[in-house]
């Protein structure tokens, strides 16, 4: 069954939250992964994996680049849930 | 211009004994074991004839943040456990990143991160595989971790030279000091392989004591019924500083690193030379270095590890290079309590070696019930042994699987 964008947030924010040590309320949707959360690529690539194996999408690398936000990741992921 | 003089000035460690320094110390004083029986199903599932290690005491889990065990593996948790005790323990001196320096050496590197990719490709493929992989596995790991912590920008290096490797760490950190590279240099060594793999192959070299029934005795060095090591895990880091830099901001001062000998056997890939010229050599080298001599050893903590062989060409070297002095040398094998910890004993065992020196007391050695008639030295055994007042030294034996030989002298201050 598909997820909600609601849940897709509050699944990627778990995720995020493991990974860098945030709270999971400070990834909000309006949040840059690099400018506002500090994320460095590889991290990036550590959430995507993770993100992949929770929401059962595939993500490809060469869409990685174009998400900027966390609500960018959160349409990505909640629209590749077909 | 005389090479700088080197003294420590910080101690840390995460061992089976204990989270810290003082617990861990606390513990082997009290003559305390750290062998315990495996909470898993290893055994059974992989016909392991082992079914205990000394576990670490407390888990990295209980220190670290959550995103640092997750992107690092435990033997770099355990270094940066015993860094940052050590690092607060000597006062977080302030220093030009640029003049410190971190040597942290792994025996054996990250080997729980190396097979939990391994199982994980298998399972499940390429896409499902970590990123941060490729940082956790390598075993310079622990020493960059450091260096990142700290800001240490005058060198992160990692020697490997397997169970010696914690000592050779030190001595290398010793040589940096002197060469004039670095003021402060952070170093020692850790392990984490209580993993099945790991268990499996050591016991498959036969190593390995199958005191299954009574872990707590069952790492008994210089017992005649010894019967092989026990496996164990975590870290020592110590904080090695110029005399000149400790003095001009006051540092309190456990005592001198005054001596590093260094040699190799180049005789066989696992068994010592039984004529012991190469451990020989290194005490010797490390005594000529200290300006010390015979005379002057009140304490070595031996390399001992609970084998038939290795036990025995030790303390036959000691006696040949001390003769009638190693009468009055206060023998101490504290693998009987803390198990081997491979890349991180050499370390610990020199922090054991510089408390014994502070304090004046040379730790026991436990589970020694039927001393082997052939040990040459005098033992400390069950209990600690007072050592005496004045101007002293004491040498930490550290030796490694490839003929690898380390001796570290610490002087009295």
């Amino acid at each position: 069954m598909a997820h909600t964008e609601q849940e897709v947030l509050a699944g990627l924010a778990e995720i995020v939250a493991e990974e860098t040590g945030l709270p999971t309320d400070a990834v909000a949707l309006e949040k840059s992964f690099t400018d506002d959360l500090d994320i460095d690529s590889l991290s990036m690539m550590t959430i995507v994996t993770h993100a992949e194996d929770k929401f059962g999408v595939r993500i490809p690398d060469e869409e990685v680049k174009n998400l900027t936000t966390v609500g960018d990741a959160v349409t990505y992921i909640t629209n590749a849930q077909g | 211009m005389p090479a700088p003089e080197v003294v420590v000035t910080g101690l840390g460690a995460t061992t089976p004994l204990g989270g810290d320094v003082p617990s861990t110390w606390t513990a082997a004083l009290a003559g305390e074991s750290g062998a315990r029986t495996l909470d898993n199903d290893w055994s059974e599932r992989y016909e392991i004839p082992v079914t205990f290690a000394a576990t670490i005491k407390v888990s990295p889990a209980e220190v670290l943040s959550r995103p640092e065990t997750k992107r690092m593996d435990p033997s770099t948790q355990y270094a940066l456990v015993a860094a940052r005790e050590a690092w607060a323990d000597a006062g977080s001196p302030e220093v030009d990143g640029d003049r410190l320096g971190t040597v942290v050496s792994s025996g054996i590197g990250g080997i729980w991160t190396t097979l939990d990719g391994w199982d994980l490709l298998r399972e499940r493929g390429a896409r499902r595989m970590l990123p941060m992989t490729v940082p956790m596995l390598m075993p310079n790991s622990p020493t960059a971790y450091v260096s990142l912590e700290l800001g240490a920008r005058a060198g992160a290096h990692a020697l490997v030279s397997a169970c010696a490797s914690g000592a050779e760490a030190i001595g290398y950190g010793v040589e940096m000091i002197r060469s004039g590279r670095a003021d402060v240099v952070v170093a020692g060594g850790t392990e984490a392989t209580i993993h099945p793999m790991p268990i499996a192959a050591f016991a498959a070299s036969r190593t390995l004591s199958l005191r299954n029934d009574d872990p707590q005795g069952a790492s008994r060095p210089y017992d005649v019924d010894r019967d092989g090591f026990v496996l164990g895990e975590g870290a020592g880091v110590v904080v090695l500083e110029s005399a000149e830099h400790a003095a001009a901001r006051g540092a309190r001062v456990y005592a001198r690193l005054a001596g590093v000998g260094l040699s190799s056997d180049a005789y066989h890939i696992t068994s010592p030379d039984p004529d012991g010229r190469g451990q020989v050599a290194a005490m010797r080298r490390a005594l000529e270095e200290a300006g010390a001599t015979g005379r002057d050893v009140v304490h070595v903590n031996a390399h001992a590890t609970s084998t038939k062989v290795g036990d025995l060409t030790e303390t036959r070297s000691i006696r040949t290079l001390l003769g009638a002095d190693a009468d009055h040398v206060q023998l101490s094998a504290t693998k009987s309590m803390t198990g081997h910890l491979l890349g991180g004993a050499g370390a610990l065992e020199t922090i054991f070696t510089i408390k014994a020196v502070a304090e004046r007391l040379a730790p026991p050695t436990i589970n020694v019930t039927n001393p082997d008639p052939e040990l040459q030295v005098p033992l400390v055994r069950d209990t600690p042994a007072p050592l005496p007042a004045g101007d002293v030294v004491a040498v930490n034996n550290s030796f490694g699987f490839g003929g690898h030989n380390v001796a570290l002298v610490v002087a009295s201050v």
